[in-house]
């Protein structure tokens, strides 16, 4: 498989060669997967509009309950937001290294890409943990049932990240940094890049103007 | 093969390597950070005219987007990159859609509802 593409030029970001070819034939493989991939974000990031949509209209509906201000506490989202900043910069700066070579602090970014976002959903789920034991599960009213959808579909997306990380770190143990590990490895990171996004939009949306 | 130039090459590779430097994530997650921490101030003082918190909230929300489709996710202005800005601009459209005219057609809705309290007058 890897042999297969072999003559075409991909050291890693190779933005010159990708040039010559758009003038003159079709890009190269690298460009052609990411261009695919960010067409499914956006696909993803347009399936989380509606589920902000839903939050938006129905977060007044709260049937007598808890309302945000009773429930969220800015110091942990102020925590999560970081531990996602965080993780982005580090998920960046291995993906760096990967194009680079250096596998050492490859494995030394993405273990902390993983830890900080293992720290955020860890976070996350004593949270929501605390909201169900306080009797505001997502039963309880219109509002927490928006909240729990959106928040709980991007607590599932970092899930889905983590096990992801640790799939392309094994990976690139088992097969070196081949060209189609790198591509693969530049996907998460436009992923995992994706996710914070939609976390300013939720930090902003849901806590922040919910506190108000 | 890469796993040869692992040790000791600490510089990065010259050759066709027009690469995002680390700079530019240092600078993405500067800006991220400045931005988070105005966010969060804003919304915790009365630092903003109380009305006007939502939109200043929006604002700093769009500005740190922006920083990290361009520091982070790399979608800049690059001759490569032409596609991924028009798929952007179609998802940004397209998430426009959703939100503004969800909220408009059912801020409509709720003003055309009869109150939960008549309601009540009714079927008692």
């Amino acid at each position: 498989m890897s042999t297969g593409v072999g003559f075409v030029p991909e050291h890693g970001i190779s933005a010159a060669a990708g040039d010559a070819r758009s003038a003159s034939g079709p890009a190269s493989i690298r460009i052609t997967v990411a261009y695919g991939f960010w067409i499914f974000l956006l696909s993803d990031i347009i399936m989380f509009s509606t589920l902000f949509a839903t939050y938006a209209v129905l977060k007044d509906a709260t049937a007598g309950g808890p309302v945000g201000k009773d429930l969220f506490d800015l110091k942990t989202v102020g925590v999560e937001t970081l531990c996602l900043l965080f993780s982005s910069y580090t998920c960046g700066i291995g993906l760096l290294s990967a194009e680079h070579g250096r596998l050492r602090a490859f494995y030394l970014c993405f273990a902390l890409t993983f830890l900080l976002g293992a720290a955020f959903l860890g976070l996350e789920i004593s949270e929501f943990a605390r909201m169900v034991s306080e009797g505001a599960g997502p039963s309880r009213s219109a509002f927490l049932s928006g909240f729990f959808s959106l928040v709980g579909l991007h607590g599932l997306h970092v899930t889905a990240g983590l096990v992801w990380l640790t799939f392309m770190v094994a990976q690139t143990a088992a097969q070196g940094l081949r060209d189609y590990v790198r591509r693969r490895l530049h996907c998460f990171s436009l992923f995992w890049h994706a996710l914070d996004i939609i976390w300013v939009a939720l930090f902003t949306l849901v806590y922040l103007m919910g506190v108000q | 093969m890469s796993t040869m130039n692992e040790a000791g090459s600490n510089s990065a590779p010259s050759g066709p390597d027009r690469a995002p430097g680390y700079g530019v994530y240092a600078a993405g997650l500067g800006f991220a950070l400045l931005l988070t921490a105005a966010s969060f101030i804003v919304a915790k003082t009365h630092l903003l005219w109380p009305p006007g918190l939502p939109v200043g909230l929006a604002v700093l929300a769009i500005a740190q987007m922006g920083v990290h489709l361009v520091f982070f996710l790399q979608i800049g202005t690059g001759p490569d990159n032409t596609n991924n800005v028009i798929a952007l601009a179609f998802g940004v459209l397209i998430v426009t859609l959703i939100v503004s005219g969800s909220l408009w057609i059912m801020a409509h809705l709720h003003t055309n509802m009869t109150p939960a309290s008549a309601l009540l007058n009714m079927t008692h």
